[in-house]
């Protein structure tokens, strides 16, 4: 009997299997090395051994969601990098971030991404936002033998759902704890060391139904906060030109804020501050 | 102990490519051409579900003639392996012709090995910088593998099909040229007594490789767009005037010129015809 691979010429049966659209089940199959959490680790704590990420905060707006991260990686008491980026498209209308180890959280972005346009090409039809939002946890809880060793990254989901009957609601937020547990948040959420200090700064600010510019300036306004207190977490570096990756996720797609936009909010927040900065 | 007859190589070889292209003959047919926007494919289709043209990579797309579980085995493994290579190393390092490749050599050995062969034609297109780099391969059943610049017809009657391509075919044309084209291409042959026939928006699946467009260059067009690009140039405007209505009204409508690539929108209608249509 032929099982695919013994005649020369023929593909593995991996690429052939039917039943499944996921790219991460037919890596599992077909290469598994590449999957993120199945490789073997040396006992102990590794947490030393990747810079660390942090804060990202993401809100609902009136027209969908608003995703925004700093520029800082940590290794320790030194910053590994002024301008790491982590806030990411995941497909046409979805946006994702991460904290946690930078290592890891990159592989998972990336294996994220590649899982939705291959179940988009595959199937032709897109998966829907709660889909993602599982398919994501999934992900996470794969990593979790590594995150018990120090090496855990923590995904915030959020994105525009395109099955919501009422469209100034359709904007979602997902978050996940480093075992894959899923929780939908409602208006505003954040993860990674200064979060503590973003969602208190949003908790003060934020209202339901803003425009676009409105949630983007409270975004940039909540990093500010996170800088202020959590060193981890880096501020509008004005002498380098960088500041926070803002991306937003609407019925018109995702689209990133030019860091020109990001760049006068921000000057705005210092401007606005400097009359009484707080001690 | 049962009697062995003895069959020579060449008869089984010519029984299944006799076979396979009875199948593909079938089938109705598919044309791919570069054009200067990109690379065009357009297909006889009457569903709107089961596709014969696909995406799969950013700048590589799939038709395929013959029988769908077949050529839809195909697909699904050249998707795995393009997102396997842009995963692995960069999205830039997924080519066409690789793909094209496995493609051929997977029919190759399937056509040497099984009793029966797939009965597909699959085309594997690579849109360039520009026309000339674009890359068209043809596969057959047989795993034979064809570079075929500028375009490719697949199906049955596709010779004829591709006559009409090549008299008329140039790159430098536009979205609306090449579609024209590839649709009186394909309603050239299976009129009746080899009348023209007037392929209508409904009976196609149109797609193209959008040249300029960075990342993901498949679209599909369908819906008003596609009416708009395959309607005559001057269309006859039916007019229903309620008894009521002023005699002035009645003036038809000027007929909107259609613009290529901007005004491609997704009107996906639920298919009420026949999901089964397996040689379609």
């Amino acid at each position: 009997m032929t099982t695919g691979a013994d005649f020369p010429g023929r593909m593995p049966a991996a690429f052939s299997a039917t039943g499944s659209s996921s790219f991460a089940e037919f890596l599992q199959a077909a290469a598994p090395e590449y999957l993120p959490g199945r490789r073997a680790l040396p006992p102990g704590d590794l947490s030393h051994a990747s810079a660390h990420a942090t804060t990202i905060v993401a809100m609902t707006y009136a027209d969908g969601v608003v995703m925004a991260g700093d520029r800082r990686a940590t290794q320790g008491n030194l910053i590994a990098s002024r301008d790491i980026e982590k806030v990411f498209a995941s497909d046409m209308y979805s946006l994702v971030g991460f904290a946690g180890s930078a290592g890891i959280g990159i592989e998972l972005v990336r294996l994220f991404q590649v899982e939705l346009e291959h179940f988009e090409k595959i199937e032709g039809t897109p998966l829907s936002l709660h889909g993602k939002a599982n398919r994501l946890a999934t992900m996470v809880r794969g990593n979790l033998s590594a995150a018990m060793q120090g090496l855990a990254a923590v995904p915030l989901f959020a994105g525009y759902d395109l099955d919501s009957r009422e469209p100034g609601k359709a904007g979602r937020i997902f978050s996940y704890d480093v075992i894959g547990g899923l929780y939908e948040e409602r208006d505003y959420d954040g993860i990674g060391s200064g979060s503590l200090f973003a969602r208190s700064a949003l908790k003060k600010r934020f209202r339901p139904g803003a425009d676009a510019d409105t949630a983007v300036k409270w975004a940039v306004e909540s990093l500010y906060d996170a800088a202020d207190e959590d060193s981890a977490t880096g501020g509008p570096d004005l002498t380098r030109g960088l500041f926070p990756v803002v991306m937003l996720a609407s019925a018109d797609g995702t689209v990133r804020i030019s860091d020109a936009e990001v760049e006068r909010l921000a000057r705005d927040v210092i401007g606005e501050r400097s009359d009484y900065p707080g001690r | 102990m049962a009697m062995q007859f003895y069959t020579s190589p060449e008869q089984i070889m010519r029984d299944r490519s006799e076979y396979a292209r009875k199948g593909i003959a079938r089938g109705r047919s598919v044309v791919v051409l570069s054009f200067a926007g990109g690379v065009l494919f357009v297909a006889e289709n009457l569903s709107t579900a089961l596709h014969k043209i696909s995406e799969i990579y950013d700048r590589i797309g799939f038709a395929a003639v013959g029988r769908y579980n077949e050529f839809e085995n195909l697909r699904a493994a050249g998707v795995r392996m393009a997102d396997l290579r842009g995963y692995a190393y960069d999205r830039r390092d997924v080519t066409a012709w690789p793909l094209a490749n496995v493609f051929a050599q997977n029919l190759g050995a399937i056509f040497t090995e099984s009793t029966k062969p797939f009965e597909v034609e699959v085309c594997v297109a690579g849109v360039g910088a520009s026309p000339e780099d674009d890359e068209l391969y043809r596969l057959t059943y047989d795993g034979s593998i064809n570079d075929e610049p500028g375009f490719v017809a697949m199906g049955g009657q596709s010779e004829q099909i591709g006559a009409v391509v090549r008299e008329h075919h140039r790159v430098e044309a536009d979205l609306e040229e090449a579609l024209r084209l590839a649709v009186r291409a394909l309603g050239s042959v299976g009129g009746e007594g080899g009348a023209q026939r007037e392929l209508k928006a409904d009976q196609l699946e149109v797609a193209i490789l959008e040249r300029e467009r960075p990342g993901r260059t498949f679209r599909r067009i369908r819906g008003a767009a596609l009416s708009a690009l395959v309607a005559p140039a001057e269309p006859e405007v039916e007019v229903v005037i309620p008894d009521d209505a002023p005699e002035a009204e009645s003036t038809p409508a000027e007929p909107v010129p259609a613009e290529p690539a901007e005004d491609i929108v997704d009107v996906e209608e639920a298919s009420e015809k026949d999901g089964g249509d397996e040689k379609s």
